[in-house]
């Protein structure tokens, strides 16, 4: 099987295994992409004083409530590494589709947040606050619901006990949008 | 083996008391613009509170979950420095674009379209908290 890998996959300058280095690297692509959208949405927030009334209309029970759900998935993906360190594909798999339904959870959560915003007028084009808001919370939606699909696939090789290093590279993806979320609960939601 | 196990146990205690730790947090930053008006004193006014339990809370999260979560602080310094240059990345582009959409006029210069829309847009704000308050005057007596 090792055979048949390209020669990238195995060599390693940095000493990082290549898998891992190349997800860092997606991470750190990723945040000048997410810290672009959010440095422009605070900038525009600051120079603009009748955003602060647009700002007000979020709810920060929805968002306090996908920032708990999103924790405790990262604490479920952690747990998963863990489970897959010891060799433990079936544990690991477990855990990696307890994390994925902390992603459905939180997409779900988001339906019913934006169908009643969008109900009540607030739309994308409804002013630079809410294209902002749309914007910034559907792009971290898509990086949620890409991370559900990858982890299905990965959960399905772990419970097989197949690349099992590769629950770990999920597991880091997916603390990084974690952490995006955590940026964006407290400028979208918080200060108001 | 039964050390082993015992690792095991540790790491796995370990990781939900981070997330234990997270969870108080996300609760301090949900509370903090309610009870930040009752906290003000001297020079700390309310809107600095509120600063802090959003955006300080939010940096002390987002460390515990890349320290222990994503393993940084066991991860070769390579990364660290790597996702450094990239956050500066994200303060250079911030600084270079930042003067023109905070500001609205310089020395030799002014967004005519950006002042107008935020004296139209305050007018209305203005005009509906007054309508608003009218409002629940009236229903109120």
């Amino acid at each position: 099987m090792s055979m048949t890998k390209p020669i990238a996959t195995t060599r390693s300058a940095t000493g990082i295994p290549t898998g891992k280095l190349a997800v860092w690297w997606v991470i750190g692509s990723e945040i000048v992409i997410f810290g672009g959208l959010l440095a422009s949405y605070i900038m525009h927030r600051l120079g603009h004083p009748q955003w602060a009334e647009y700002a007000s209309h979020t709810n920060a029970w929805f968002g306090g409530t996908n920032t708990f759900v999103l924790l405790t998935s990262s604490l479920f993906a952690v747990l998963a590494h863990h489970a897959a360190e010891q060799g433990d594909g079936k544990t690991a798999a477990k855990w990696l589709w307890a994390t994925c339904a902390g992603g459905a959870i939180f997409a779900g959560i988001k339906a019913v947040e934006w169908t009643i915003e969008i109900q009540h007028g607030y739309t994308i084009t409804a002013n630079g606050f809410w294209s902002f808001y749309y914007t910034a919370a559907g792009l971290h939606a898509l990086h949620v619901i890409a991370g559900c699909i990858i982890m299905l696939i990965i959960a399905n090789d772990a419970r097989k006990g197949i690349e099992l290093h590769r629950v770990e590279l999920i597991g880091i993806y997916w603390h990084f949008v974690d952490i995006v979320w955590i940026f964006l609960f407290p400028l979208l939601y918080i200060a108001k | 083996m039964a050390e082993h196990t015992e690792d095991h146990d540790h790491e796995q205690a370990h990781y939900v008391k981070i997330w234990g730790i997270l969870l108080v947090l996300l609760i301090i930053s949900v509370l903090g613009p309610v009870v930040a008006p009752h906290l003000e004193f001297g020079f700390l006014k309310a809107w600095m509170i509120t600063l802090m339990t959003a955006f300080g809370i939010a940096i002390v999260k987002a460390y515990l979950v890349a320290a222990n979560f994503m393993h940084l602080n066991v991860e070769k310094k390579y990364i660290s420095y790597m996702l450094a240059t990239m956050l500066m990345f994200m303060l250079l582009f911030f600084a270079g674009t930042s003067p023109d959409v905070m500001k609205h006029k310089g020395q030799n210069w002014e967004n005519v379209a950006a002042e107008a829309e935020i004296e139209r847009a305050l007018a209305e704000q203005g005009e509906a908290s007054h309508g608003e308050h009218g409002a629940e005057h009236e229903a109120g007596h």
